[in-house]
């Protein structure tokens, strides 16, 4: 049996950074937060830019409490959505431009989240990766990890539960 | 006396990312803090919906569980989030100013114990509730 052709790089490349670019782009509470999303094959890592107006502390001065658990949730919710969709966009039943249609495409909600500051976020930026414990039909468990200048020294942690988008009722 | 409800409402103002939020100190003193966070289209989590994200509602708790221990009278001076959880019950509706309100209702030397809710321009069911631990640090 002949086996089918890897598609050019390009052409993967384009179609996930397209699907994932419609994901984040949309949000502005995102873009408020200056997070970016770095992706290497299905592995994505948050980005948070720093800038002074994520300050919560001046005096130390440190990024505020609130900053980074909007942060670690973004991760959250975004590496979620990203695993959810996937399949779909990698078989070609979900296009970039389906998913501004909320018709077509829901997100995951927050249930509940939880975070552990271990250290005060330093006035730089700051990196953040999500793990997915449980991905079930109604609902995910999150664990997500942010750390700064040294990966192994983690600056907060969080878990999360979150409400998985249902598919719509018959009739 | 210092008047710690002076400081802590100065504090609160000075803070860059409380300003970004437009943050409002409506109320504070013994343990217990008010803070509103007006509606903005930057602070949007769906574009589709206009809902107010999770992230931001958690950042207006954290804010104002931290002015509630300052104002604490046993509180020496600054705090800083050790844990914080927030439950989210509902989506805040589209266009409502967010009211957190929150109690410091325990504090050791070390430790101060906190309970928070979030609700809209709707009484009733609130949007989010919060319960945490904070330091307690001196002046």
């Amino acid at each position: 049996m002949a086996r089918t052709r890897p598609e050019p790089v390009q052409v993967v490349k384009q179609r996930r950074d397209a699907a994932l670019n419609a994901i984040v782009e949309g949000v502005p509470y995102i873009r408020f937060l200056n997070t970016t999303f770095d992706r290497r094959g299905d592995e994505l890592t948050g980005v948070l830019h720093f800038d002074n107006k994520l300050i919560g502390n001046p005096m130390l001065p440190a990024l505020h409490g609130g900053v980074t658990a909007a942060f670690l949730e973004i991760t959250a919710v975004i590496t979620l959505s990203w695993d959810f969709l996937l399949p779909k966009i990698e078989t070609g039943e979900l296009e970039a431009s389906d998913i501004a249609d909320y018709q077509k495409v829901r997100f995951p909600k927050t249930v509940d989240f939880t975070v552990d500051y271990l250290r005060s976020g330093l006035p730089r930026d700051a990196y953040a990766r999500a793990y997915i414990s449980r991905a079930g039909r109604r609902y995910a468990s999150v664990r997500v990890e942010a750390w700064q200048d040294n990966h192994a020294r983690l600056f907060a942690q969080a878990s999360g539960h979150f409400l998985m988008p249902q598919p719509k009722a018959d009739g | 006396m210092v008047d710690k409800a002076a400081i802590a409402r100065q504090f609160i103002e000075a803070i860059p990312h409380a300003k970004a939020l437009g943050l409002k100190l409506t109320e504070i003193g013994n343990g217990k803090a008010e803070i509103s966070m007006p509606y903005s289209e930057e602070l949007v989590g769906d574009p589709r919906t206009g809902v107010i994200h999770g992230g931001a509602v958690f950042a207006a708790l954290d804010t104002c569980c931290g002015a509630a221990v300052m104002s604490h009278p046993s509180a020496p001076g600054g705090t800083a989030t050790i844990d914080l959880r927030i439950d989210y019950m509902r989506a805040a509706t589209p266009g409502q100013t967010i009211r957190t309100q929150a109690t410091c209702y325990h504090i050791t030397r070390n430790v101060a114990f906190v309970r928070a809710t979030a609700l809209d321009e709707a009484e009733g069911l609130p949007v989010a509730t919060a319960a945490g631990s904070f330091t307690v640090e001196g002046l």
